[in-house]
């Protein structure tokens, strides 16, 4: 049974994407133009252990090429993709069609999602 | 010609042919490029940059595109399959027979929110979850749990009297038809379904639930059912926005789609009501 990680399952696509004569998806892209500055209004660092996982967040430094966020959660080490909504809500790739106030209620979510699985990584290209 | 029913309406034969072609997708690998292609949009998709799939004007011809992909890929299994839609304001109960094991199986246990039954359970062994976020590779779903109610028909008919169909700033913070269907503000259409399926239907992966493709084909009808309803209003913006799909620029992935080509979905199909 493969153990596809999303790294690979991204590369996969691009070849497919490739092979049928077609520009990959924005993810494998170049950063947005909005990367690399820092948001003033970015919320403060966390660190705690809630339902017995470390998250963590703090501002971002540098643009990520999935984000627009300015800001980086994780999940005991692992980085979560997080993304920040217009009016300042916040969601995650694990509850993406449900707003939350701030990135410790995204990992908050995100833990309750997980119910102890682990988060895998994301391509950070 | 591709009829898209009610899921309500399919006969037996029907569903069975439909789960086969699903089935068969996921054993050729097909349907993971699916589910990949739309977790990478999910993740690139931001509302002050670069915006195609989701959060813009284009998540809805960005959607009938990627259906008819999809369609396209069933009926190169079995031609006489279509995409079944599932009307969430008529059929809001678990109990529904969208949810039976002959069709799509029901809610996931409490332990882990794990599918037990129907074809895409994991102990029926076709369907193993590859494209995923988490260690998990068995589907899940926690059914009216994370919201209780499903959209009823008079929030629809709220955001179909809406006569524009997107506004600036073109993204999650719009007024407009759009985005008041896809849920970033008011009633909550599209996302809210979304979390009431729960599991996987929650995350950017979620086609790996084969409801997501019933549930975009209704949002997909809605999308028809409004330009009924406002033939004098068409897709926005015509021209020149940054980072937005406008009404004549091609579309990612395929590049060779523009909205213009996708606003009538009749070349392509119809609908069992139209």
């Amino acid at each position: 049974m493969p153990e596809l990680s999303r790294r690979q399952a991204l590369t996969t696509v691009a070849a497919l994407a490739t092979a049928a004569g077609v520009a990959a998806a924005p993810a494998t892209a170049a950063p947005a133009a909005t990367g690399g500055h820092h948001d003033p209004h970015s919320p403060a660092p966390f660190d705690e252990v809630y339902r017995g996982r470390r998250i963590q967040g703090r501002p971002a430094t540098g643009g990520h090429a999935h984000h627009g966020a300015g800001y980086a959660v994780h999940i005991d080490g692992v980085e979560l993709h997080l993304m920040r909504n217009a009016d300042g809500t916040w969601i995650s790739v694990v509850s993406h069609y449900d707003p939350v106030p701030t990135p410790r209620a995204a990992a908050r979510a995100a833990v309750d999602e997980l119910q102890g699985a682990a988060l895998l990584p994301f391509p950070a290209n | 010609m591709t009829v898209r029913k009610n899921q309500a309406a399919l006969t037996t034969d029907e569903k069975r042919r439909f789960v086969d072609a699903v089935l068969e997708l996921k054993r050729s690998g097909r349907y993971d490029a699916f589910v990949t292609t739309h977790n990478a949009f999910i993740l690139g998709d931001t509302d002050h940059g670069e915006r195609t799939g989701h959060r813009s004007p284009s998540f809805l011809p960005w959607h009938r595109r990627f259906l008819l992909e999809f369609e396209r890929a069933l009926q190169e299994v079995d031609a006489s399959v279509a995409l079944p839609y599932w009307d969430w304001t008529a059929d809001r109960s678990q109990r529904s027979s969208l949810w039976a094991p002959d069709f799509l199986g029901g809610t996931g246990r409490s332990l882990d929110g794990q599918v037990m039954d129907g074809p895409f359970a994991t102990r029926a062994g076709k369907w193993q979850i590859t494209v995923r976020v988490d260690g998990r590779t068995f589907l899940r779903r926690s059914l009216g749990t994370a919201v209780r109610e499903l959209p009823t028909r008079a929030e629809v008919e709220s955001v179909l009297n809406m006569p524009t169909y997107d506004m600036a700033p073109w993204n999650s913070a719009s007024d407009g038809f759009r985005n008041h269907l896809e849920g970033w503000r008011g009633v909550n259409l599209h996302n809210r379904v979304h979390v009431w399926v729960g599991g996987h239907m929650a995350t950017g992966a979620s086609p790996n639930d084969p409801v997501f493709w019933l549930h975009h084909a209704y949002v997909d009808k809605l999308w028809a059912e409004w330009q009924r309803r406002h033939p004098g209003s068409g897709y926005l913006p015509a021209a020149g926005t940054p980072d937005v799909v406008d009404l004549d620029e091609t579309m990612k992935p395929w590049n060779d789609t523009r909205p213009a080509d996708l606003l009538d979905h009749t070349p392509h199909y119809t609908f069992d009501t139209d």
